[in-house]
């Protein structure tokens, strides 16, 4: 029998490229929520992942706005620039914005100073809980991806969640071919991973590409920082318990990951361009969820606050 | 390899000295999905993790926790133990088995890859199916000490299903059989002739240390008499299959019709394989009309051409009735259109396929309602031997005829996997619980054509002055079926009415005689009830029917056999406790002393209707009462 040998294909002028197929795969889950959902929404935090998501939802449904919200989990810890860019994604998508701030953790002022890990709980795990329950979304979209974390690389595109919103990974369904089994038991919900097969460095060049407005905390500009916590945090307003005497400094940073701000680990950079960014992301030598406190501790952190809800 | 050539090094540079530049080459990558196949200990998980690691994806703290868990958990005493960075969920970790489908991705200066990681277990032939599903290529790896295993067979088998035309058979652990080529060529010469056995045409084979980084991305001094490429280098140039798809003809499967607004109305999907243009004249199926495609639509703007992989939206120039489910293709070369099918099925549910139960079947964006038949054969995928079976079980494969409640567009899957690939779900759990793969339609299908007859239902059911209508009962054996719909015929047939009543004794000893009462035979009876309450239906009678119909899924498809209002559900309900002390029959008492299988209440289920017409509870009624009220819902219906 003939054995094969390595044939190489030239590149045609047809042959799509790996972020042209990676869009072209992302709309295709999108158009298959919405044909098949009751009431879907979009988690949108405001961050790259979320602006690059946003941006292939006009694409799946140009000329018509996409027709589901936005949903906005807040913590009122986000960063002010974050607020500042959100309202105006959604105005520009043509979409309705919701915004989520769980009560019972507003009344109780958590916060991340004082409550660990409390605060990620209580205002993302629970307030994303009480969000979807409240509007009765029944598929919502969100922005993670396979590349982020080891327990996520098994992670379905479409995703469902008992009634009480928990995973089990040992229940998720096989996806085969493009075939989405969408089909769900009455209170069941699913999360959408648009985004499941994109890498961090794929997202970057698609937002130069496209052109995609983001924060300008990606970029690098002089900032007042505090070390916290083993991090240089930004000091972003007077909440900021700084120990007395104690004076931010001006340093040139910016952010690989947005959270909130007492939460958010802020890198030193000269990178003020999308490229000089690219550039560093190449050459530096640590993942990016090492810029977020939540999941320092163990390697299956993660996967444990999945289970219990956390996106 | 000195520093200067090394590519990594040359990427490095690159991106330091000129990131505009890198990023242009970058731009132009192309994307290859591929899956690893192997037993337990083939060093599949090492071989993933060198791959990750030599194309730099692995960073420092990644590296630090790496280097922890190999002390913890490792297998390779002090060294780095790569399986660990691929190996994810706790439990997993815990044993040391990848037990689930994996996704791992990384990029080299040409490519980026997809890495679909399945597990070695046979038990878990679903998840191999399952990752070979979006694959262009696939690797098997074989442990050079152990040759080809029947789990090699296993996985060579189910990537060749599935269709993979790019298969590489990598021979690991060269380094300890001392890279000798003789071993290599041995191997090589006896998977050669299972390949031809199983209809490959083609695999390439590499030798390889996943540990020891042996031909992996560059060519080892260890095997200086091989002369192939280095694995990394062939996945680099492989080809993929959405590209060879845009050389088939035209199809798109409709997802979603957009209408923003009264001028425009569009078509979005994504392009299964060929590539349209405006003007390019296309037929809509399964309604067969046709029209020209007038634009194609993009955020990006309008396009002069779209190819197969690419996600659009199409206008047409004539107002053609086109909606989700149907298919888009060129007109001169249009898919076919069939309902009924043969298929290989891959059974991935832990309940048993039951053949003539309604499932529900999606292929392209259409879902609709299918049965199965009993396979024609099942195929041990270790010996290749074709077994007689009558169902099939978690992780089985076999041939069935499929047929839907509705002709679809299709091709056969291995012209087209977009249009030829399904999955069948199970309407009350909502699992995914097969993947098949059409290989062509049933010529019956094509050619059976129904007699239009002249004295038709409406004329049989005139002549008798009645709605022609099927009476259902359902409920526990001695929950008083039968002698309510006695009871009922009786007073219909005094009212003059054209009654018929089936029941067990009747269809039984005669027409289901071959039946017993496994699962697959209660539905193969129900099926059959439900086609002679049809006929007679037809004929225009009132049917009433006593059987205890257990499962809500057959219950449903006689159901949708009749048209809407004819078909009325009586639910009599009894406590099993009840009608167990009444046991008429004496068959409760048989059950439980274990001298009667399979009996409705005792060890098989009784799935209760969620919505019937009507509910006669019999402990609170008489028979006669309840007689009484069934029929004042027929006569009032």
């Amino acid at each position: 029998m003939p054995v094969s040998s390595a044939d190489p294909v030239a590149i045609s002028a047809s042959t799509l490229t790996h972020l042209q197929r990676l869009e072209a795969e992302s709309i295709h889950i999108m158009r298959e929520v919405v044909a098949n959902a009751e009431n879907p929404v979009m988690l949108y935090s405001v961050g790259k992942d979320s602006a690059c998501m946003l941006h292939l939802a006009k694409k799946a449904f140009y000329p018509a706005p996409p027709p589901f919200p936005l949903l906005h989990v807040d913590t009122t810890w986000k960063f002010k620039e974050m607020y500042k860019l959100r309202q105006k994604a959604a105005d520009d998508a043509g979409m309705k914005l919701i915004v989520h701030q769980n009560p019972d953790a507003l009344a109780q002022g958590i916060n991340p100073f004082d409550h660990g890990s409390m605060h990620t709980d209580m205002w993302k795990t629970e307030g994303l809980k009480q969000a979807l329950t409240k509007y009765n979304f029944d598929v919502a979209f969100g922005g993670a991806r396979r590349d982020e974390e080891k327990s996520r690389a098994k992670e379905r595109i479409f995703s469902f969640r008992s009634a009480n919103h928990r995973w089990d990974p040992k229940q998720q369904r096989p996806e085969l071919w493009k075939l989405y089994n969408t089909r769900k038991a009455k209170g069941e919900s699913i999360r959408a991973f648009p985004l499941s097969n994109w890498t961090e460095l794929d997202i970057w060049q698609y937002i130069h590409l496209e052109n995609i407005e983001i924060v300008p905390l990606y970029f690098a500009a002089p900032r007042p920082v505090v070390e916290w916590n083993g991090m240089l945090i930004m000091v972003d307003d007077e909440r900021f318990p700084l120990a007395p005497g104690q004076v931010p400094e001006m340093k040139s940073v910016r952010f690989r990951t947005l959270g909130c701000y007492p939460l958010s680990g802020a890198v030193e950079s000269k990178a003020t361009t999308l490229p000089e960014v690219i550039q560093e992301m190449l050459l530096t030598t640590t993942s990016e969820r090492q810029g977020r406190a939540i999941d320092h501790d163990q390697a299956a952190s993660m996967e444990k606050k999945k289970q219990e809800g956390y996106f | 390899m000195t520093v200067a050539t090394n590519p990594a090094y040359i990427t490095e540079t690159l991106i330091a000295e000129d990131i505009d530049a890198y990023l242009v080459k970058h731009q132009h990558k192309t994307m290859l999905r591929f899956i690893t196949c192997g037993s337990v200990d083939d060093g599949k998980s090492t071989l993933i993790g060198r791959l990750l690691y030599d194309s730099k994806m692995i960073f420092e703290d990644q590296l630090a926790t790496l280097e922890n868990d190999s002390k913890m958990h490792g297998t390779q005493g002090q060294g780095i133990d790569f399986a660990l960075l691929v190996d994810g969920l706790a439990a997993e970790r815990e044993q040391g088995i990848t037990i689930d489908v994996a996704y791992r991705f990384f990029a080299t200066d040409k490519r980026k890859f997809i890495v679909a990681d399945t597990p070695g277990h046979e038990q878990y032939t679903r998840n191999m199916v399952t990752g070979a599903s979006t694959a262009d290529l696939a690797v098997i790896l074989i442990d050079a000490r152990q040759g080809v295993l029947t789990q090699t067979r296993r996985h060579s088998y189910l990537v060749n299903l599935l269709g993979i035309k790019n298969i590489v058979l990598a021979v690991n652990k060269m380094d300890l059989v001392g890279y000798s080529a003789e071993r290599f060529y041995e191997i090589v010469s006896e998977y050669s002739h299972f390949a031809k056995q199983i209809g490959m045409k083609s695999f390439l084979p590499i030798p390889i240390s996943g540990l020891a980084g042996d031909n992996i991305v560059t060519r080892s001094e260890n095997t200086a008499w091989y002369q192939g490429p280095t694995l990394l280098g062939h996945l680099e140039d492989a080809p993929i299959t959405v590209a060879r798809m845009q050389d088939a003809p035209f199809r798109m499967a409709v997802q979603w019709v957009n209408r923003p607004n009264l001028d425009f109305r569009g078509f979005a999907g994504l392009i299964g394989s060929g590539s349209i243009a405006p003007g390019d004249a296309i037929r809509i199926l399964p309604s067969g009309k046709t029209t020209t495609v007038k634009s194609i639509v993009t955020y990006g703007g309008n396009l002069d051409r779209a190819v197969a992989g690419q996600s659009v939206t199409l206008t047409f120039n004539d107002e053609v009735d086109c909606s989700r489910g149907d298919v888009i293709t060129t007109a001169d070369a249009p898919c076919e259109v069939a309902d009924q099918f043969e298929a290989t099925l891959v059974w991935m549910g832990e309940a048993e396929m039951l053949p003539g139960r309604p499932y529900l079947l999606k292929m392209g964006t259409q879902t609709l309602t299918a049965t199965v038949t009993e396979p024609k054969y099942e195929v041990n995928v270790n010996t290749l031997e074709h077994l007689t079976s009558d169902t099939l079980k978690l992780n089985a494969i076999g041939v069935v005829n499929i047929s839907t409640d509705r002709a679809i567009p299709f091709d056969s899957y291995a012209n087209n996997p977009d249009l030829g690939g399904f999955i069948l779900i199970d309407r009350a759990t909502n699992a995914t619980i097969a993947a098949g793969m059409v290989h062509f339609a049933l010529r019956r299908s094509q050619n059976i054509h129904w007699q239009a007859l002249d004295v038709d239902r409406t004329a049989h059911a005139a002549i008798k002055n009645q709605q022609p209508k099927v009476v259902w009962f359902t409920g526990l054996s001695g929950s008083g079926k039968s002698t309510i719909a006695n009871i009922v015929e009786k007073k219909l047939h005094a009212m003059g009415k054209h009654t018929f009543l089936l029941d067990g004794d009747n269809v039984r000893h005669g027409l289901n005689r071959d039946l017993g009462f496994t699962d697959a035979d209660r539905v193969e009876n129900i099926r059959r009830v439900g086609e002679v309450a049809r006929l007679m239906t037809d004929a225009g009678l009132i049917v009433l029917t006593a059987f205890i119909s257990p499962f809500q899924a057959e219950r449903r498809l006689v159901r949708d056999m009749m048209d809407a209002g004819e078909f009325m559900e009586v639910y009599v309900d009894t406590p099993l406790e009840v009608a167990e002390s009444r046991d008429v029959k004496g068959l409760y008492k048989k059950a439980r002393a274990g001298n009667l299988k399979n009996f409705t209440g005792i060890d098989s289920p009784y799935e209760a209707p969620e919505a019937p017409e009507l509910t006669v509870n019999t402990t609170a009624l008489t028979a006669e009462e309840a007689a009484e009220l069934v029929i004042a819902a027929i006569l009032a219906s």
